[in-house]
């Protein structure tokens, strides 16, 4: 009778954990502390403070051992992160430890995607960090996306995503097309519509069992982050249907989905990362960040074949910013560790290692990618192409629904055209739906 | 079954007890001794009644306590954000909406496409699930070498977790390079696109929900199986009746109370469906598909409320969702009465 009701007490414990964890199930794998890497194990207690960084996907702190090095200079401090491995499932758990004002990390990271709904909604919850750095160490747009209505800096910038397009250079080869990066890049500059001819012309020759593309969506996102234009307008209304800047992807990204040039993969799926090892594409529209996602997908097979030229128009793929939650115990040490691992050294020390772009010019003459990383893409001039992207992005408006417009637009519109062939206005009329339902109309 | 001495001796032991007694006063008036004397005081022995009223709830309260801290609460506070707007970025400001978000869901494609995908899911998962399982509860119940080593193999697909099932699920079912369609190529087959096809993906959901829980329900048969005396299939074997014929004329009648449990609890399993057609899905798995086509009520809810952060919305189909449990339960109840009544 005992051991019955103390199970059914366990049993309804963990029920009540797992019901209120459901939305945390997909990144149950990455959501695992990693104790080893501060080595805070070791020595607990005697008037530690420990630090924590939330952070999701990969942010190269870690692996740069910028941990270490803080905790070295700062033997009082120790830092401990957590990741969680998929931002969908990142930000709704931080938005509610935001609002609860407990449960949240010292440092909180934020997504360039989820920035104007921390800003516009959560400006109170987060520290203002304007008062405590040099605001010109970084973009003027980056720290604009970061920054209140009321002038508050609630976040540091991180990395941004200069974007250009990492292609293979022997599947180029056997199509017959120009393997040059600067030749290629002068051949479809200024207008991705010459990037979808030349995908045209590599498929007459195509070598058996691969593709231009990865997928529809994928330039759909390169030519949309290129555009000033989103789905938002400055006052905040959404316009999504009315921007230019969404026709042109769109129109893009049809004349892709439509044609045969594309492998049809979902980006970040497994199948995704399967094309990479079997060289089942040719080219991807790559911003700083995915050189380290190509090195670490395509393994060894895919050294000296990888070459990176610029793209036809230049943009910004992702990024992110780390906050200090007001809800955090230790606000002032979080303060000073974001400031130390936000300065233009560090952003250059995570460069070199991940190829995650800085937001710091002042980092951009000290840029030095690692010699693995130059040799795997041909050594390309990896950080001359970035530097020169990030120079002209242009200024991008985001909202507070961003992310769930985008995914209806590529998850829902471009996979029916280009998965289940249907018409282009078909999927325009399934994202339009989807978008209503999204904005509650 | 009872043998008729068995049930001779049963009345003479009951008789001891005090009839219409609780078992707890019983125990207590033997475990304690003697009632306390009456010079004592009246204090002394209202403090008695009042410990031998109350501790039976002290009791069982911390059952109580932490379901209500961790489901009544939780579904109470549902039920009333389901009558506002609440958005996930600003949970303080909530404006009252009435039964909008009700009348959102009714009115919405969605909300009736999860419903009918939660259903067609669930009848293509349950019942070749429970089928299959029933058969093979019947091929364990016969003597067989190492019969304990097949029982845990049984039950090994249910104790691999829901992630790591799907995930190699998943990679099955890719569409490039995915081992069945590679398989159907030797059948001549053309390769289907599991995951954006309507029925593929259905199909392909189910399957992964069949191969968890089939070893689970078919070791709930077995147990119901064993319970069945022996002499019943004797009887039925020198009437004459094979294998098959005593299957259907005897082990199926009497596992019925059990076939009716299993076919409940997986209803609420396929009710709630989440994990598998999410992670099916891969990333955006939540759409269930570019056209809805897996999306479950479970996927929906999860879309709506931590996607999309309508929080309002998401508690609506919530509830919805606790709604057609109690049809479900109840039409449950009267099929039991049912056969109850027929037996």
């Amino acid at each position: 009778m005992r051991t019955t009701t103390r199970r059914s007490h366990r049993l309804l414990a963990l029920a009540a954990v797992a019901a209120l964890t459901t939305g945390v199930l997909a990144g149950c794998a990455g959501d695992s502390d990693d104790g080893d890497s501060s080595g805070s194990g070791n020595n607990s207690g005697g008037g530690k403070t420990t630090l924590t960084v939330g952070t999701f996907g990969v942010f190269g702190y870690k692996q740069a051992g910028l941990y270490d090095e803080y905790t070295k200079l700062h033997p009082d401090i120790t830092i401990k992160e957590n990741v969680t491995t998929r931002t969908d499932v990142y930000w709704p758990k931080v938005l509610t430890r935001l609002q609860a004002g407990s449960g949240t990390d010292d440092i909180q990271a934020i997504e360039v995607g989820n920035i104007t709904e921390a800003v516009q909604t959560q400006g109170s919850k987060f520290v203002d960090l304007g008062k405590d750095v040099d605001k010109s160490q970084w973009l003027d747009w980056k720290n604009a996306q970061a920054t209140t209505a009321d002038g508050k800096l609630i976040g540091l910038g991180t990395d941004i995503g200069p974007m250009a397009i990492c292609y293979r250079k022997d599947l180029f080869e056997k199509a017959g097309l120009e393997t040059d990066r600067t030749k290629l890049a002068a051949q479809w500059k200024g207008d991705w519509n010459k990037y979808v001819d030349l995908g045209k012309q590599y498929m007459k020759k195509a070598p058996s069992g691969t593709k231009f593309v990865d997928s529809a969506s994928s330039v759909y996102n390169a030519v949309l982050n290129g555009e000033s234009e989103r789905y938002y307008d400055k006052s905040g209304k959404v316009v999504w249907d009315k921007s230019s800047g969404v026709k042109n992807a769109w129109d893009v990204a049809m004349s892709v989905a439509t044609s045969n040039m594309s492998a049809k993969l979902k980006q970040f799926d497994k199948p995704w990362d399967q094309g990479y090892a079997n060289a089942s594409f040719a080219t991807v529209a790559c911003p700083a960040w995915m050189i380290g996602y190509i090195q670490e997908k395509s393994g060894d097979a895919g050294k000296g074949k990888w070459d990176v030229a610029a793209a036809p128009t230049a943009g910004n793929w992702g990024g992110a910013f780390i906050g200090v939650p007001t809800a955090g115990k230790h606000q002032k040490e979080a303060i000073e560790l974001a400031k130390w691992l936000t300065a233009p050294e560090q952003q250059a020390k995570v460069f070199a290692k991940q190829a995650s772009f800085p937001s710091a010019p002042a980092a951009y003459s000290t840029l030095k990618p690692a010699p693995a990383t130059t040799e795997f893409f041909s050594n390309a001039p990896i950080t001359q192409i970035f530097s020169d992207a990030a120079k002209t992005i242009p200024a991008q408006i985001f909202g507070v629904k961003d992310q769930p417009i985008n995914t209806a637009l590529t998850d829902i519109g471009i996979l029916q055209v280009e998965q289940k062939g249907k018409s282009p206005e078909q999927g325009w009329d399934a994202a339009t739906n989807e978008i209503k339902d999204v904005l509650g109309q | 079954m009872t043998s008729p001495k068995q049930a001779l001796a049963h009345p003479a032991s009951s008789a001891e007890a005090a009839p219409g007694s609780q078992p707890g006063a019983a125990r207590g008036a033997h475990g304690r001794g003697t009632p306390p004397p009456e010079g004592k005081g009246p204090w002394r022995s209202r403090l008695y009644r009042w410990d031998m009223k109350a501790s039976p709830y002290v009791f069982i309260a911390p059952f109580f306590v932490i379901f209500g801290a961790f489901s009544l609460i939780p579904l109470l506070y549902t039920a009333w954000y389901s009558l506002h707007d609440v958005q996930l970025s600003s949970l303080d400001t909530q404006t009252w909406a009435g039964l909008d978000n009700y009348q959102n869901l009714l009115s919405s494609d969605f909300f009736w496409n999860a419903l009918k995908n939660t259903f067609t899911i669930g009848v293509i998962s349950t019942v070749p699930q429970l089928m299959a399982a029933i058969g093979l509860a019947h091929l364990l119940n016969y003597r067989l070498r190492g019969s304990t080593v097949w029982r845990v193999v049984m039950l090994t697909p249910y104790a691999t977790s829901v992630a790591a099932a799907t995930l190699v699920f998943t990679l099955l079912y890719s569409w490039d390079g995915g081992m069945i369609n590679w398989l159907l190529d030797f059948v001549g087959i053309d390769p289907i696109n599991w995951r954006e096809s309507d029925w593929g993906s259905q199909f392909a959901v189910s399957s992964i929900v069949i191969w968890r829980w089939t070893g689970y329900n078919a070791l709930i048969y077995l147990a119901a199986m064993q319970a069945i005396p022996a002499d019943l299939y004797e009887s039925a074997a020198i009437d004459g009746a094979n294998r098959w014929q005593q299957f259907i004329h005897v082990t199926v009648p009497q596992l019925r109370p059990t076939i009716l449990f299993t076919v409940v609890v997986s209803t609420i399993g396929a009710t709630q469906l989440f994990g598998e057609p999410l992670l099916f899905g891969g990333v955006s798995g939540s759409k269930g598909g570019s056209e809805h086509q897996y999306q479950t009520l479970g996927l929906y809810m999860y879309d709506q409320g931590w996607i999309i952060g309508n929080l309002g919305k998401a508690s609506a189909i919530a509830w919805s969702m606790f709604l057609i449990l109690l049809i479900v339960a109840a039409i449950n109840l009267l099929v039991t009465r049912r056969l109850r009544k027929s037996q």
